[in-house]
C-alpha cells in the first residue's frame, strides 16, 4: 500500500476507473450492461409510453397493422392466389407468421435508426451504447403481446388448440428478438457513419418480408433447397411459430438448425462490429 | 489507496476536422476514398492537417474534495476534457485514472421527453444521469420542491414554460451525488433568481467535500466556487493556480495592447482589419474617465450579409459581465453589401470607474451563427481624479443628474401637492 497523505476526505473504498485508448479486440462488458439494466427499463418504458401519445386509436394500432395485413394476404394470396397453407386455415396461417414478423420488422426499423435518434443522449451521457438498440428491439414486445391476444382469439375461433409444443414458443420469440437485435446492431452502427442506411432499411424490410415464408409455407420450396431457406433466420422463426402454435406437421429439422446458426453468427459479428464502432459514436454521430 | 480523485497523464484527443464539420459521410464517399487510397502512392498523402488536437498532453492531478474551475476560450478543450472523463468519447493518447463514481452534467435535461409529464421526466432523466430507482424515489420530493413545479407534476413538459423546464431539469441534476461531479456551463440557464439558487446548490455541493470540475465562462461563479483554477488554451493546460490569479491572467491573456497585432478574425464572410481606441484624437487604451472616447472597428465584408451583429461585451476586471452593445443602434438589422466598413462606437464621459475593463468583440449573424465571440479582448484602463474623498462603489460610475433645493412647508405637500386630482 502506498503511503497516504493527509487529505480533506478520508480515503474510502472507491471504484477506480481507468480511461485510455482501447487497443486490439475489445470484449463486451456484459457485467456493465447488467449494472445499467434500470436505464434499459426506463428507456423501454419511455418508448412504450410515448409511442401512442396523441393518437386516437392508441394501442389498437398494435392490432390493426398485423390484422389488416392478414386480411389483405388472405384475399390476394389465400383466396385469389390459391397459395397452399399446409392444411391450416389461411387467415390464421398468415396471422401466426405476421405476428413475429411485425415484431422483427418494427424492431429492425427502430433499432437501425436508434443511435442517430438518440444522439442527444450519446453525446452527453455515458452508458453502454448497446442499451440503445436493445431498447428499440425490446420495446416492440409490448405491441407483440397485444397482437398476440388476437391470435389466441383466432385460435379459439378456428378451434385450434396447441399441444405441448407450445412450450417451445419462447425460444422462437427469443430467436425473433435475437435476429432483430443482430441486424439492428449492424445497421445502427453503420447508420452513425453512413446515413445511406436510413434509406436502405425500409427497402430491406420489404424484400425480407417476401423472402420469408409468411404469405406462403416453406413446404412450397422443393426439398433439397428448403435447407437454404433457413439461411434467412426469419424463416426459422416463422415456421417455428406455426409449428409451436398451430401444430403444423412438417419436418423443420435441418432448416431450423441452419437458422439458429445464422442467428448466432449475425449476433456475434453484430456485437463485435458494434463494440468496435462504439467508441467513435459520440464523435461521428 | 490514493488521495487524488482524478489523475491525468498526457491526455490527448485528436479530431478529424471533417468528422466534426460535415455531419456525416455517405457510403459513396467512403468507397471513393478507399479507391483513392488504393491508387495513392505516398503515405504522407494522409494529411495530418486534416486532424486537430482538441486536447493535447494534459497532465493534471485533482485531489479529493477540490472544486476545480476550468476556464479558457471557446475551443480550448474544456468540454473535450469533460467528455473524456465522463467516458462519452475516448482519448487518442494518454491515460486518466479516476477514483470514485463520476456524475457528469454536460447539459441539463438530457433525455427529457416533451410528451412525458414532469413526474415521468424526473424518473427518466435521473436514470439517464445514473441514479438508481430507489435513490430517485427517496429524493423525489426534494427534487420537486427545488424545481417549484408541484402543481404541474402531471402535465407534459411540452406545456411547461421554458423557465419551469430548466428548473426541473436542473433540480434533477442537482440531486445527483456521486463523489466526483463534472459540470459544464449548465448554470448559465434560467432566470437570475434561479441561477442564484443553482449557484447556492453548487456551493453546498462543494462544501460537502465532493470533488467538482466546473467549466464556465462566468468568472464570477468560478471565483466564488472554486478553490483552484486551470486555464486551457488551444487544447493545452497553460496555467494552474488560485482563482483570482488565474482569472486575471486569463482576462489579460488575449487583451490587445495598442501596438500588438490583432488576433485574426477572418472567415468566409468577414475579415477584421483593425480596432482603434481613440480619446481626444490619440490612439490609446489608457483613457480618462472624464472625457468621451471612441472605439473604431474596421472590417471587410466579403459577401453580402444580412442581420450582421457587431459590438462589444463589456466586462469588469474580475470577469463580471456589465453590458453589451451592438452597432445595430445605428443601422438596425439591415443588409450590408460587400466592402470595407468602419463601425464607430462612442462612449460618453463619466461611465466607467477608475479601474480597468475588458471589451470583448462580438460579431455574429442574428439567429444564425457567431463569427467571433470570446476571441478578441481589448483592455480599457481608466484613469481619473477623485473629486472628493468619497468612495463610489460599484462596477460603473455614471454621473446622474441631481438637484438639491431647500423648500419650506409640510413634507407631504412638497411631495404630492402638485399631483392633479388630489386636494393635497
Amino acid at each position: 500500500m502506498a503511503p497516504v497523505e493527509e487529505s480533506a476526505l478520508p480515503p474510502t473504498e472507491l471504484p477506480v476507473t481507468i480511461i485510455q485508448p482501447a487497443k486490439g479486440l475489445i470484449s463486451i462488458n456484459f457485467k456493465e450492461f447488467w449494472e445499467y439494466r434500470e436505464l434499459l427499463y426506463f428507456l423501454i418504458w419511455r418508448d412504450v409510453k410515448v409511442r401512442y401519445k396523441q393518437t386516437t386509436l392508441g394501442a389498437a394500432w398494435a392490432i390493426i397493422q398485423p390484422f389488416m395485413t392478414m386480411v389483405v394476404f388472405t384475399i390476394f394470396f389465400g383466396k385469389l392466389g390459391k397459395i397452399p397453407s399446409d392444411g391450416i386455415p389461411y387467415p390464421i396461417f398468415a396471422y401466426c407468421a405476421l405476428l413475429p414478423w411485425q415484431l422483427f420488422a418494427k424492431a429492425l426499423g427502430d433499432s437501425s435508426n436508434s443511435l442517430v435518434a438518440n444522439q442527444n443522449l450519446i453525446t452527453k451521457v455515458y452508458f453502454p451504447r448497446l442499451i440503445i438498440p436493445a431498447t428499440a428491439v425490446l420495446s416492440g414486445l409490448v405491441d407483440f403481446a397485444i397482437a398476440f391476444v388476437v391470435l389466441l382469439g383466432m385460435m379459439v375461433y378456428y378451434g385450434i388448440f396447441p399441444d405441448l409444443r407450445v412450450l417451445t414458443l419462447p425460444a422462437f420469440i427469443v430467436m425473433a428478438i435475437a435476429t432483430a437485435l443482430a441486424v439492428g446492431l449492424w445497421l445502427s452502427a453503420l447508420n452513425v457513419k453512413y446515413r445511406d442506411v436510413r434509406h436502405t432499411t425500409p427497402f430491406l424490410v420489404q424484400l425480407w418480408l417476401f423472402a420469408s415464408p409468411i404469405a406462403y409455407p416453406s413446404s412450397l420450396v422443393p426439398e433439397p433447397w428448403r435447407v437454404f431457406l433457413g439461411l434467412n433466420p426469419m424463416a426459422g422463426v416463422v415456421e417455428g411459430f406455426r409449428w409451436a402454435l398451430l401444430g403444423k406437421d412438417v419436418d423443420l429439422g435441418p432448416m431450423m438448425i441452419v437458422s439458429w446458426i445464422m442467428v448466432a453468427l449475425l449476433l456475434i459479428t453484430g456485437l463485435i462490429y458494434f463494440r468496435r464502432m462504439e467508441k467513435t459514436f459520440a464523435d461521428v454521430v | 489507496m490514493s488521495n487524488f480523485a482524478i489523475r491525468l497523464e498526457n491526455l490527448g484527443k485528436q479530431y478529424k476536422i471533417g468528422a466534426r464539420q460535415e455531419r456525416y459521410y455517405t457510403l459513396r464517399d467512403s468507397i471513393a476514398q478507399g479507391f483513392g487510397r488504393l491508387f495513392r502512392r505516398h503515405p504522407q498523402d494522409n494529411q495530418p492537417e486534416d486532424h486537430i488536437w482538441a486536447l493535447k498532453d494534459v497532465s493534471l492531478e485533482i485531489k479529493h474534495g477540490e472544486v476545480v474551475g476550468i476556464i479558457g476560450r471557446n475551443g480550448a478543450g474544456k468540454t473535450t476534457l469533460l467528455k473524456i472523463l465522463s467516458r462519452i468519447t475516448e482519448p487518442t493518447t494518454g491515460r486518466a485514472e479516476i477514483h470514485g463514481r463520476i456524475g457528469s452534467l454536460l447539459e441539463v435535461g438530457t433525455g427529457f421527453h416533451p410528451e412525458l409529464t414532469g413526474r415521468e421526466n424526473i424518473y427518466l432523466n435521473a436514470a439517464i444521469l445514473g441514479m438508481k430507482r430507489a435513490e430517485i424515489d427517496r429524493k423525489f420530493d426534494e427534487i420537486v420542491a427545488f424545481a417549484e413545479v408541484e402543481k404541474f407534476l402531471d402535465t407534459p413538459v411540452k406545456r411547461y414554460s421554458s423557465g419551469m423546464y430548466v428548473r426541473l431539469a436542473f433540480a434533477v441534476a442537482a440531486h445527483l451525488d456521486p463523489e466526483i461531479l463534472l459540470v459544464d456551463e449548465v448554470l448559465a440557464v434560467g432566470d437570475a433568481a434561479f441561477q442564484k439558487k443553482c449557484l447556492g446548490k453548487m456551493s453546498d455541493v462543494a462544501q460537502e467535500g465532493r470533488t467538482v470540475l466546473f467549466v464556465s465562462h462566468n468568472m464570477g461563479a468560478v471565483r466564488d466556487l472554486c478553490s483552484i483554477v486551470n486555464f486551457f488554451d488551444q487544447g493545452a493546460l497553460l496555467k494552474t493556480g488560485y482563482p483570482t490569479d488565474i482569472i486575471s491572467y486569463y482576462l489579460n491573456f488575449n487583451e490587445l495592447g495598442q501596438s500588438q497585432s490583432l488576433i485574426s478574425v477572418d472567415e468566409k464572410d468577414f475579415k477584421l482589419l483593425d480596432i482603434i481606441i481613440n480619446q481626444d484624437g490619440t490612439n490609446n487604451n489608457i483613457l480618462s474617465t472624464q472625457r468621451p472616447f471612441k472605439i473604431y472597428i474596421l472590417y471587410k465584408l466579403k459577401n453580402r450579409i444580412n442581420n450582421l451583429l457587431l459590438g462589444f461585451d463589456i466586462y469588469s476586471n474580475d470577469g463580471q459581465h456589465i453590458f453589451r452593445t451592438y452597432d445595430l443602434e445605428a443601422i438596425g438589422l439591415a443588409d450590408r453589401d460587400p466592402g470595407v466598413y468602419v463601425s464607430e462606437c462612442s462612449f460618453p464621459a463619466n461611465i466607467f470607474q477608475n479601474t480597468s475593463y475588458f471589451a470583448e468583440l462580438i460579431v455574429g449573424v442574428h439567429r444564425a451563427r457567431w463569427i467571433s465571440k470570446k476571441q478578441l479582448r481589448l483592455k480599457l484602463t481608466f484613469e481619473g481624479p477623485r473629486s472628493t474623498d468619497v468612495d463610489y462603489l460599484g462596477m460603473i460610475k455614471p454621473i446622474a443628474v441631481w438637484s438639491v433645493k431647500k423648500k419650506d412647508g409640510c413634507i407631504t405637500n412638497l411631495l404630492f401637492g402638485r399631483f392633479p386630482g388630489t386636494n393635497l
